[in-house]
């Protein structure tokens, strides 16, 4: 599934018009991308968290060439699945 | 203060105009639809946001850490997220 496959969805089951379907889509996904960026986590119970990571400078070498390079701080996004969503996909089945 | 369903009603009011009830009622159906899709197998791709993927883990040799005892722990499947290039970019400034 894709972002255009989650606005239809959408769409159909709540009764949208494509265009305000995709409205709210993005809004979704730019209200998460806004909040990682300004450092907070974000929380959705039973779908799962997302949190940033922050990693200092190191000193790295291509593995392939051995030149030392200088990998600058970073920020990383996660997401830690949540409880009810970790259950969904992984159905424990009765043998 | 984590950003939580809540917060994303409020986006999702501002920007479509809509009743609250309605709002409530789209962020869950939002939800719903991507965890269904991941239950079934699917991989999700949002486009600028990141890829929620189903792994599978292969059965392996686990060990219970209270009692030490070896057990042996059944394949099993996990949702990863792999962030975009862009939301990358994103946390780190833009």
């Amino acid at each position: 599934m894709n972002r255009s496959d989650l606005i239809n969805a959408l769409k159909e089951k709540a009764n949208l018009s494509r265009k305000d379907s995709e409205k709210i889509v993005d809004t979704f996904f730019q209200t998460i991308t806004d909040t990682l960026a300004s450092g907070e986590r974000v929380e959705i119970r039973g779908f799962g968290s997302f949190t940033v990571k922050k990693y200092k400078p190191y000193t790295g070498r291509n593995p392939k060439t051995g030149v030392q390079i200088r990998v600058p701080a970073k920020k990383l996004p996660f997401f830690k699945v949540g409880k009810e969503l970790k259950e969904m996909v992984d159905l424990e089945e009765d043998e | 203060m984590a950003l939580t369903k809540a917060d994303l009603v409020e986006a999702v009011m501002q920007t479509s105009g809509l009743t609250k009830a309605q709002c409530v009622d789209i962020v869950d159906s939002i939800l719903s639809i991507v965890k269904d899709r991941l239950a079934a197998g699917e991989d999700v791709l949002i486009s600028g946001f990141g890829k929620f993927q189903i792994q599978d883990k292969d059965a392996r040799r686990g060990r219970n850490p209270a009692t030490g005892s070896d057990l042996m722990l059944r394949p099993r499947k996990v949702v990863t997220f792999k962030y975009s290039g862009k939301l990358k970019k994103m946390v780190n400034g833009g």
